[in-house]
């Protein structure tokens, strides 16, 4: 066991990578010499030279177009996208081209490309610095997509994502960089795809991804101060989704809320929320209840509070499903 | 990359007047300039650098999210700005400061914007035609393109000149803007801050060449300019946009300056850069050999420090309303997403205003 921050951790599982296989390439804006503008890949370039870890020019349509070449080619780029807001210029090459092309290929090829996308709010920055765009791309078939909460699974699942045959999506919460936790350097725990249980409880499921779930477990102290026992569940996978975990929660609470920082339209937690009323119907006691950033832009860091649920917003949403 | 031989120079880094074939056909413009348009320059690049600092305070002290300074820059923004004609348009990135000020912006838009207090923040109608900040590299590119395009298409007389860095110009956005600039010859200038570093990434790697060679190969006339030398950016940036404006098509301009602060408040540029290199740079202050300039004009004490005064009143006067401010209001998050009603987000909306009532006096 070490105890690392969640950058430090990713660092680690991108260093294991790097020397594990002469393939794997680091690509970005400010990732070699800086070592990225969170410092996520400090000391990579030093150590594995700048055929290894390529400071891109700025142009993320370039970096995520070229990594597809290069992945023709044997390598098994990571790409880094700077903030949330700037995986945009990027979009077509990750959606119409990296989704598509082993469909296109028709199996003869493969795109092992991973896309690191630092995503999220609670770090009060400008415009474009706080969103979380995750479901744009768990819509887009042929794409993985899976986000750590915790330095533990941060260090494992990146390097799961680099060995994956397929492009995948690796949502890091960045508000969570500088948070230590433990890590198993030798235990891998839950594969890349598994849903996890993180806290046992009763009364109402909580489920939720990245930065979230911190929020869900302090919602969840709270609620037990309160005498109501609650469940939590680190989604983990965005896409596939593995329901398993939640079905068998929502069996035993017969309560479901799902939270996220996202917009809620259209979003993981829907489609979680849709899954559940499908499948768990005759287990629900209420309706399954989303909690999410509202259906705006992200707005001006001074209102991040407002926009953002907080353990507040969990437990409105957790009274309202006990009301049932 | 620095100087070349093709880079325009009116006014050397000793403040002296510099005459050769480069400069020769844009020294008269300077010359037709008369003292009080001179200082003018000089008073904006002085009272932009003290504001500049008093932001970076701020910032520490923990006013603002972030800052963006444009310690360096100030040659090429002053001269520049000074070049529009009221009827212009002006499509800035993020760091054209002095710019906006020159056009008619109240700066604190800039201190509130960057505080967190809005994404914008600004109504350019009313901001001499100085658009919003875009913080997308390269995205004002084609915003800028189109709206000269509209310009052209109604034969009126204007221009549009779009700012840019270095690390943008590897964006797609701005070939493309370059690409309908060129096709529809519409009257912009494309006004490139070279100022050497995109974040921690040198402009070597964004460019082989010197970058005003780029615009050549869409068609498109491009010179270099020594952009810590104001008259230059006056004097050409004039040329390009009359040149633009009477239908001879886009013009890009390279200004070779340097950022000779960090990127931003968030940045340390100690990490990938060298102290010659700054150096070099601080050798070639846009300011001090202006004010060399001044002074061998005839430019006395007085005015100095009369510029100095006006410099610490809007230090003052900004640090001030930055204390002054208060939170914008939680409904401003569902204000102006749409400019129709939508049901979803009025509903969204309503719920939060009586979420937010549901705590009134729980907490005492
Ligand atoms: C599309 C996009 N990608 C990445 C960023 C992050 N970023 C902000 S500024 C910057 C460097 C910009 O360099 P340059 O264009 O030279 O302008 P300068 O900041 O030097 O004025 C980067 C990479 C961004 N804002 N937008
Ligand atoms: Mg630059």
């Amino acid at each position: 066991m070490t105890e690392l921050t969640m950058a430090k951790a990713i660092n680690a599982g991108l260093r294991a990578a790097l020397a594990a296989d002469e393939k794997v390439l680091l690509m970005g804006e400010d990732i070699g010499t800086l070592g990225g503008v969170f410092r996520v890949t400090e000391g990579l370039k030093a150590e594995f030279g700048e055929g290894r870890v390529l400071d891109t020019p700025l142009a993320e349509s370039g970096i995520v177009g070229t990594a597809i070449g290069l992945a023709m080619r044997g390598y098994r780029p990571v790409c880094e996208v700077q903030f949330d807001g700037f995986i945009y210029p990027g979009f077509d090459q990750i959606t119409s081209q990296l989704a598509k092309l082993t469909y296109r290929h028709e199996g003869s090829q493969s795109f092992p490309v991973v896309i690191r996308v630092p995503y999220g709010g609670h770090i009060g920055a400008v415009e474009h610095h706080q969103e979380s765009p995750e479901a744009y791309f768990a819509h887009t078939a042929g794409l993985r997509s899976i986000s750590p909460a915790t330095p533990h699974d941060a260090y494992w699942m990146i390097q799961d994502a680099i060995a994956s045959n397929d492009p995948v999506m690796y949502f890091e919460p960045k508000s969570r960089y500088q948070r230590r936790g433990e890590v198993d350097l030798e235990n891998r725990g839950a594969a890349m795809h598994e849903s996890r249980v993180v806290r046992e409880g009763t009364e109402v499921t909580l489920v939720g991804h990245g930065a979230m779930v911190a929020v869900l477990l302090q919602a969840a102290d709270i609620a037990a101060e309160e005498g109501t026992s609650v469940e939590v569940i680190d989604l983990r996978s965005l896409s596939p989704i593995d329901y398993e975990p939640i079905l068998a929660s929502v069996q035993k609470t017969g309560r479901l809320v799902v939270a996220q920082e996202a917009p809620g339209n259209v979003s993981v937690g829907s489609e979680v929320a849709a899954t559940i009323a499908e499948r768990a119907f005759y287990s629900l006691e209420a309706p399954v209840l989303r909690v999410s950033g509202y259906d705006t832009p992200f707005p001006p860091a001074k209102l991040e509070g407002v926009y953002l649920p907080d353990a507040d917003r969990v437990l409105e949403a957790v009274d309202r499903s006990l009301a049932y | 990359m620095s100087y070349t031989e093709a880079t325009v120079q009116l006014l050397s880094p000793q403040g002296t007047l510099v005459e050769n074939d480069l400069s020769a056909p844009y020294l008269p413009l300077i010359e037709k300039l008369d003292d009080a348009a001179l200082k003018d320059f000089h008073r904006h690049m002085v009272v932009i650098r003290r504001f500049d600092i008093e932001a970076g305070n701020l910032q520490r002290q923990g006013q603002l999210a972030l800052w963006i300074p444009s310690l360096g820059q100030e040659g090429a923004q002053v001269g520049s700005a000074f070049a529009a004609r009221p009827q212009d348009h002006i499509f800035p990135a993020y760091r054209e400061h002095v710019v906006g000020r020159i056009r008619g912006l109240d700066v604190m838009k800039i201190i509130e914007m960057l505080r967190g207090q809005s994404h914008g923040g600004w109504i350019p109608a009313e901001t001499g035609n100085f658009h919003l900040y875009t913080l997308v590299i390269g995205s004002q590119s084609l915003h800028a393109t189109g709206y000269a395009m509209g310009q052209k298409f109604e034969g009126a007389d204007e221009a549009t000149m779009v700012y840019f860095g270095d690390g943008a110009t590897s964006q797609g956005d701005v070939s493309e803007a370059l690409v309908f600039g060129a096709s529809y010859q519409a009257p912009i200038v494309y006004f490139l801050q070279n100022n050497h570093w995109a974040i921690s990434v040198p402009v070597d790697r964004q460019s082989r060449t010197p970058l005003y060679l780029r615009p050549s190969g869409f068609g498109i006339p491009g010179v270099q300019i020594d952009g810590n030398d104001v008259l230059a950016a006056y004097a050409v940036t004039t040329a390009n946009l009359d040149a633009a404006r009477s239908g001879q098509g886009p013009r890009f301009i390279e200004a070779l300056t340097y950022r000779m602060g960090a990127h931003t408040s968030s940045d340390d540029p100690t990490k990938y850069r060298e102290r010659e290199e700054e150096q070099f740079w601080s050798e070639r202050d846009p300011i001090a050999r202006f004010e060399t300039y001044l002074k061998s004009k005839g430019a006395d004490d007085a005015f100095f420090s009369e510029v100095a005064a006006e410099a610490e009143d809007l230090a003052a006067d900004i640090r001030a309303r930055t204390f002054a401010l208060e939170a914008p209001p939680a409904s401003k998050v569902f204000a102006n997403v749409y400019t129709d009603p939508h049901p979803g987000v009025d509903a969204e909306a309503a719920w939060q205003a009586a979420y937010e009532a549901s705590f009134d006096g729980e907490s005492a």
